[in-house]
């Protein structure tokens, strides 16, 4: 008797925790959608994009979601650690069932659950630059952040019409600092620019006089390119003017926010960068297309979190816009939701204005970037 | 190589060089007194920026880092009262785990107080672009700072250990435990005195260099590993020795990127450990009759 009872208890619990997935299910209409973002970490992009993404879904929640349909927003912290990327990515897919992962915050953590997001069939939106993400394009996989190709090229049509035409390039040695060595080394041809030295530096070194002397030491170079997302940038830019070099110096759009500045101090005046628009959005014209989105998100995120909007907070927002007017149009279905990503046009985010196709799954070009300086520490538009 | 360019990789490589001095000098004398390797050593730089950096909303400069160095003191007093101190006969193996342990510690809570964004002390003389001239070559003030209180550092504790009845107490102790506590000497006292010594130290190197390297919450890490292959090249527990391998090592890195790629640096550095280490396992400077008495 005490052994049927046993048993019809256990039969009864495996039951009810069977029927809970479905009793979950039935009862909330909501779309869950993960993020992997860098919070911790050496760079200071996760942290404006996780804030962009909790507050977008907050007011996006409040008015009552899409259609009826609440978001339930998962951020998991990678620390910009690729591996770390991969296991939380298979969290969400199989234990949380998202909807869509947004995110990484880091080219390299992208790369490695490219293949993930793909044979799980799950729409992928990154906050990563660099272009091997979306060349060879994934179906289910885009990014929103400019093509590193571009900000390369914005960069070298600058250079050409200041006769810059022998460089040297110092990169990162993470995923995005490799990514755009590749692309200057491959690019500069095009525009008659010959590449003297490349070097790569660990993104957690903290003194780069070194190599700043064996630049220095190689009298024909007429410009640096510095391509980093990690803090290490704001090193190299110091340890050059230290050495009493004046060169120009060039970074890449990962130098958009504005601590990378504060921490390189009144080294950082004067360097020149391709960046979106958000960066100077209150100097822009009045009529200019981006202009209401953006001073409208700096606006919020400025008064909300008391500290500088950076385009990495940017990429988050357009990420979860797109994400959003996509389910708004499609329904919360994934193939319906990713072909209407593929087929957005003319969608106005503070990156650039977006065009997806199926062979291009960023949506920005060239006139995503605008060519920003730094002046007395604050970001200004470069008027050439 | 003209001769400007020679002296920035030189002082290049003392700066990092006497950075890994001081790191080693405070592995030496926590390793003199108690035979322990403390791995903690390299969170007491980054505490003596972190708390620098935190006072210095509060108080000048020159206040900010007095503050920093007494506390990380105070912190190192605390380690060694609550984790090391009760032990009794502790093997290496688990005095390692132990401060590898505190270490882990140490980052997790700085972490939580001063979270992940990197700071950085202002530069204390002039600002992130002023550049002297010495000797033909142009190098950040800040350069000299750090090397001018190193080398006041590794002097000072030198007069210490050669002058003071304390630092004689000190060196007693690391020499023959037993004897130096039949001597009447408190042994536990000189324990947390060493701890406190190093700690300060640590500190005050973590806060100088704080301007040019930038402070953040697991900087301590790689300067421990740093630190430490210096005190093994030098010859574990001799100060002295631990100064010129420092130099040695910084100066060799510095020159090696002239002709290797920079991604190459970390590497040559522990070439170098690796081949001492299979020539002269005691170090440069360590003789080979006390290494083999040495249990560690």
């Amino acid at each position: 008797m005490k052994n049927m009872f046993k048993k019809a208890i256990v039969a009864v619990a495996a039951a009810g925790m069977l029927a809970l997935p479905a009793l979950q299910a039935a009862v909330a209409d909501t779309i869950t959608v993960g993020a992997i973002l860098a919070e911790t970490g050496p760079s200071f992009l996760g942290v404006p994009e996780a804030n962009t993404l909790r507050m977008l879904t907050e007011e996006l929640n409040a008015r009552g979601g899409i259609n009826g349909n609440t978001i339930e927003l998962i951020v998991k912290d990678s620390g910009g650690n690729p591996e770390k990327a991969i296991s939380f990515a298979k969290q969400l897919i199989e234990e949380n069932k998202v909807f869509a992962i947004i995110g990484p915050s880091t080219s390299g953590e992208t790369m490695k659950i490219k293949n993930i997001a793909e044979q799980t069939e799950t729409i992928l939106i990154s906050c990563a630059a660099a272009e091997v993400i979306v060349n060879p394009v994934a179906k289910w996989v885009f990014k929103t952040p400019q093509m590193d190709s571009d900000a390369v090229k914005k960069i070298y049509m600058e250079m050409n019409r200041q006769n810059i035409a022998k460089i040297a390039v110092v990169a990162g040695n993470t995923g995005f600092g490799k990514a755009g060595k590749d692309q200057l080394l491959q690019i500069a041809p095009e525009f008659g620019i010959e590449v003297v030295i490349s070097e790569v530096y660990d993104k957690d070194a903290t003194d780069l006089s070194a190599v700043v002397a064996k630049l220095m030491a190689n009298k024909d170079i007429q410009a640096v390119v510095n391509w980093s997302i990690v803090p290490a940038q704001s090193i190299i830019i110091k340890n050059i003017r230290q050495a009493g070099w004046d060169v120009p110096i060039f970074q890449s759009h990962g130098f958009g926010n504005i601590k990378f500045v504060q921490a390189a101090g009144d080294a950082a005046d004067g360097t020149i960068f391709p960046a979106g628009r958000l960066l100077v959005a209150d100097v822009l014209p009045d009529d200019h297309p981006q202009k209401e989105v953006l001073v409208k998100y700096k606006n919020d995120y400025e008064s909300r979190f008391k500290e500088d909007v950076s385009t990495f907070g940017g990429h988050a927002y357009d990420a979860f816009m797109i994400l959003v007017q996509a389910i708004a149009e499609a329904g919360p279905d994934k193939a319906k939701v990713r072909d209407a990503i593929e087929n957005m046009k003319g969608f106005v985010g503070t990156g650039g204005i977006f065009n997806f196709s199926p062979e291009d799954h960023t949506g920005l070009g060239l006139d995503g970037f605008e060519l920003i300086t730094v002046k007395d520490g604050k970001f200004a538009l470069y008027m050439n | 190589m003209d001769s400007s360019l020679f002296l920035q990789y030189l002082f290049a490589g003392i700066t990092y060089g006497i950075i890994y001095a001081i790191v080693a000098i405070g592995f030496n004398i926590i390793y003199n007194t108690t035979g322990i390797i403390n791995f903690a050593q390299g969170e007491f730089l980054m505490l003596g920026g972190m708390i620098s950096i935190s006072m210095l909303q509060f108080m000048p400069l020159p206040l900010a880092i007095a503050v920093a160095v007494l506390v990380t003191m105070l912190i190192g007093a605390l380690i060694e009262m609550v984790f090391i101190r009760w032990i009794n006969n502790p093997s290496v193996l688990r005095m390692v785990v132990i401060t590898i342990g505190i270490s882990i510690l140490i980052r997790e809570a700085a972490l939580h107080v001063w979270g992940e964004s990197v700071r950085a002390l202002p530069y204390f003389i002039g600002s992130a672009v002023t550049s002297i001239a010495v000797f033909g070559t142009r190098i950040s003030p800040q350069v000299l700072i750090v090397i001018g209180a190193c080398s006041i550092m590794v002097l000072g504790l030198s007069l210490f250990f050669r002058y003071t009845s304390l630092g004689r107490e000190m060196r007693a102790c690391s020499a023959n435990r037993r004897a130096a506590t039949l001597c009447g000497i408190n042994v536990k006292n000189k324990v947390t005195l060493s701890f406190m010594l190093s700690a300060g130290i640590g500190a005050l190197a973590g806060a100088v260099m704080s301007p040019i390297t930038y402070t953040q919450y697991d900087n301590g890490t790689g300067l421990a590993i740093k630190g430490f292959t210096v005190a093994i090249l030098g010859g574990l527990g001799n100060s002295l020795a631990a100064v010129a391998a420092g130099l040695i090592l910084g100066i060799i890195e510095a020159f090696s990127v002239s002709f290797l790629p920079l991604a190459f640096q970390d590497a040559v550095a522990i070439t170098i450990l690796l081949i001492i280490l299979f020539l002269r396992p005691h170090g440069l400077f360590g003789s080979s009759e006390a290494a083999r008495l040495k249990e560690f």
